[in-house]
């Protein structure tokens, strides 16, 4: 489109060198679009149209190949389903308990692998190791052998070992999002990790210094030191972190075989995946996206507010 | 060359603080194997049991009688030579692809600069904000019946490759290396007659080897480990991914050659990780850094 609405050449006799220097830009830069295009069109196809279509869609019903307007109905159809509500409080149960997991650990690991000066690079593989694995190997892992709520289990057996209670996991309503976001932390915090790592390594060791010079001890040294100095990634990747977590499916998917015990694994990803390709509603599956698109855009807004105020 | 971190060097070699140092060191060491590879150990050797084996309490920690019979099982009865070859296509189609197209795309944006590329480049970094899960009813909807041409796309590898391309995180990190390359030399190769193509194929691209080995292989291990979309858009048993087969076979199958197939399927990045990891530790930190 940007080359079509070029600027014609001025077809001037008076000025050959302007003339021959405008139809040289407008060649420059049709070789820049001819760069771009493959890019483009991809982004069009798959991105930016389908961005728009599902909000379109989401007004719309699609009946035996006939669609029409319905104004807020699919809307309407969503929230009134019960397993709405159930589906948007086990994601945020899920987010939350993802957070205090996933977000903490990585960090004391990272200031204590930063620590140490041996064993440096088989501790940065073996927590990056699950990140490589497919997710569903590893879930199946989890499901079959470490959630085996028999005391043939690997956790039913380590319980048992310590002469602790066993626990039913994935066929206990209350154990479920736990045993989720413990399979889910343990295969994705390796990137974390790593990335913390690499932004405690650009602290100035001065810093550290001095804190000691003024009488800091070690907690008062990660408080007034490490944090600040690594505040910026901090943020960035907790906000990273909740945008993944609240679009949990392959856990439930695979773990809880969808809905779980009495609902107790179904997320909104989940849900939107069941209305779109089993019950046959795409455009409820569609509205149901706008709403995720939507908390997830107010939350981001609340967030980005909080973090320029503090600056 | 290390730099002082939160407890100081000396520290660590006095006394108390070398008993401390190197006790902590010991139990994070086998703390982490087993945390980290010990769950992979019971995977590969509990695949390794039989079925009465496994559900025996306390349970064992090698197998009493080896069945290899599990591995040769997952193998034939899932057909996971083919999910594997399925998976190994589309994985190398998705890095030729994401390659041509994305580093064409970058070096434009960031060396030849044509009009609206900034607003481009913006529509692009755009889509980084929406997250994956709401696009996914859409995005269907659009292979199923493209835009214009009305072509399906369903179990054709183009529904895989061509939304890949369409990824701004590799744009974003190829154009920040592009940018790093100094003008000089892209106006010495204009001075010399060479094309913008010659340029980008002769000077730009020989320089930019880390990078772009970073975007390949985060392109294979993403094919590798997706699976609702492939799920999704390869819907019969021939053109299925190898995670999505095993899905589809798990209901039907015994636990322990669910296993081992997982088992088998986690091999190619596995190794991938081993041989590549410090190409891709250092992606993973420079794409989320120095920004």
């Amino acid at each position: 489109m940007a080359i079509m609405t070029a600027p014609a050449p001025p077809r001037t006799t008076a000025a050959p060198s302007t003339s021959s220097k405008s139809r040289r830009k407008i060649r420059d830069n049709l070789t820049g679009h001819a760069f771009l295009i493959g890019a483009v069109i991809c982004f069009a196809l798959f991105m930016w149209y389908p961005m728009i279509r599902g909000v379109v869609m989401s007004f719309q019903r699609t009946r035996r190949g006939e669609t029409t307007w319905v104004g807020w109905d699919n809307y309407v159809r969503i929230v009134a389903d019960p397993s709405f509500w159930t589906a948007w409080q086990n994601t945020f149960y899920f987010t939350v308990l993802a957070l205090v997991l996933g977000y903490v650990i990585p960090f004391l690991v990272a200031i204590l692998l930063n620590e140490f000066r041996h064993a440096k690079g088989y501790l940065r593989i073996l927590v990056y190791l699950p990140v490589m694995l497919p997710p569903a190997s590893a879930l199946f892992l989890f499901k079959f052998y470490a959630y085996d709520p028999s005391e043939a289990g690997l956790f039913n057996a380590i319980l048992a070992g310590l002469g602790l209670p066993t626990s039913e996991w994935m066929q206990s309503p209350t154990m479920t999002i736990p045993a989720m976001v413990i399979a889910s932390t343990w295969m994705n915090m390796g990137s974390a990790v790593l990335i913390y790592l690499a932004s405690l390594q650009n602290i100035p060791g001065e810093l550290y210094e001095a804190a000691e010079l003024d009488g800091a001890g070690l907690v008062k040294r990660i408080w007034h030191v490490t944090i600040p100095q690594t505040k910026l990634i901090l943020a960035l990747l907790a906000m990273l972190q909740i945008v993944a977590t609240m679009q949990l499916f392959i856990e439930p998917l695979i773990l809880a075989n969808g809905a779980g015990t009495q609902d107790s694994a179904t997320s909104v990803a989940y849900l939107i995946y069941q209305h779109g390709f089993f019950q046959n509603d795409l455009n409820g599956a569609a509205a149901l996206g706008v709403i995720m698109l939507v908390v997830l855009a107010a939350f981001s807004a609340v967030y980005v507010r909080l973090s320029t105020k503090e600056n | 060359m290390s730099s002082r971190t939160l407890v100081s060097q000396a520290q660590l070699q006095r006394g108390r603080g070398k008993v401390v140092y190197w006790t902590l060191l010991s139990v994070v060491v086998l703390g982490f194997t087993l945390v980290f590879l010990g769950p992979l150990y019971w995977m590969v050797t509990g695949a390794l049991k039989s079925g009465q084996e496994i559900a025996q309490t306390p349970p064992t920690l090698w197998p009493q009688d080896p069945q290899t019979q599990n591995y040769v099982d997952a193998w034939t009865n899932l057909a996971l030579g083919k999910l594997l070859f399925n998976t190994f296509y589309y994985a190398a189609g998705a890095v030729v692809f994401q390659l041509v197209f994305d580093t064409a795309a970058a070096y434009s944006l960031s060396k030849l600069r044509p009009v609206l590329g900034n607003v481009i480049l913006g529509l692009m970094l755009a889509t980084l904000m929406i997250p994956a899960m709401v696009l996914i009813v859409p995005q269907y909807v659009t292979v199923i019946d493209l835009p214009i041409l009305h072509i399906n796309l369903l179990d054709s590898p183009f529904s895989i490759w061509l939304p890949l391309v369409a990824n701004a995180f590799n744009i974003f990190l190829l154009k920040r290396f592009f940018d790093s390359i100094p003008e000089d030399l892209m106006a010495a190769a204009m001075v010399d007659g060479a094309s913008p193509l010659r340029t980008l194929w002769s000077i730009i691209l020989p320089m930019s080897r880390p990078i772009l080995g970073v975007v390949a292989i985060f392109s294979v291990t993403a094919v590798w480990k997706d699976f609702l979309w492939p799920k999704l858009v390869m819907p019969s048993p021939e053109t299925r991914t190898v995670s999505v087969g095993i899905y589809a076979f798990a209901g039907g199958t015994p636990q322990n050659v669910v296993i081992a197939a997982s088992v088998i399927a986690a091999i190619p990045t596995v190794i991938i990780f081993l041989i590549f990891q410090r190409n891709i530790m250092s992606g993973l930190t420079s794409g989320s850094l120095k920004g």
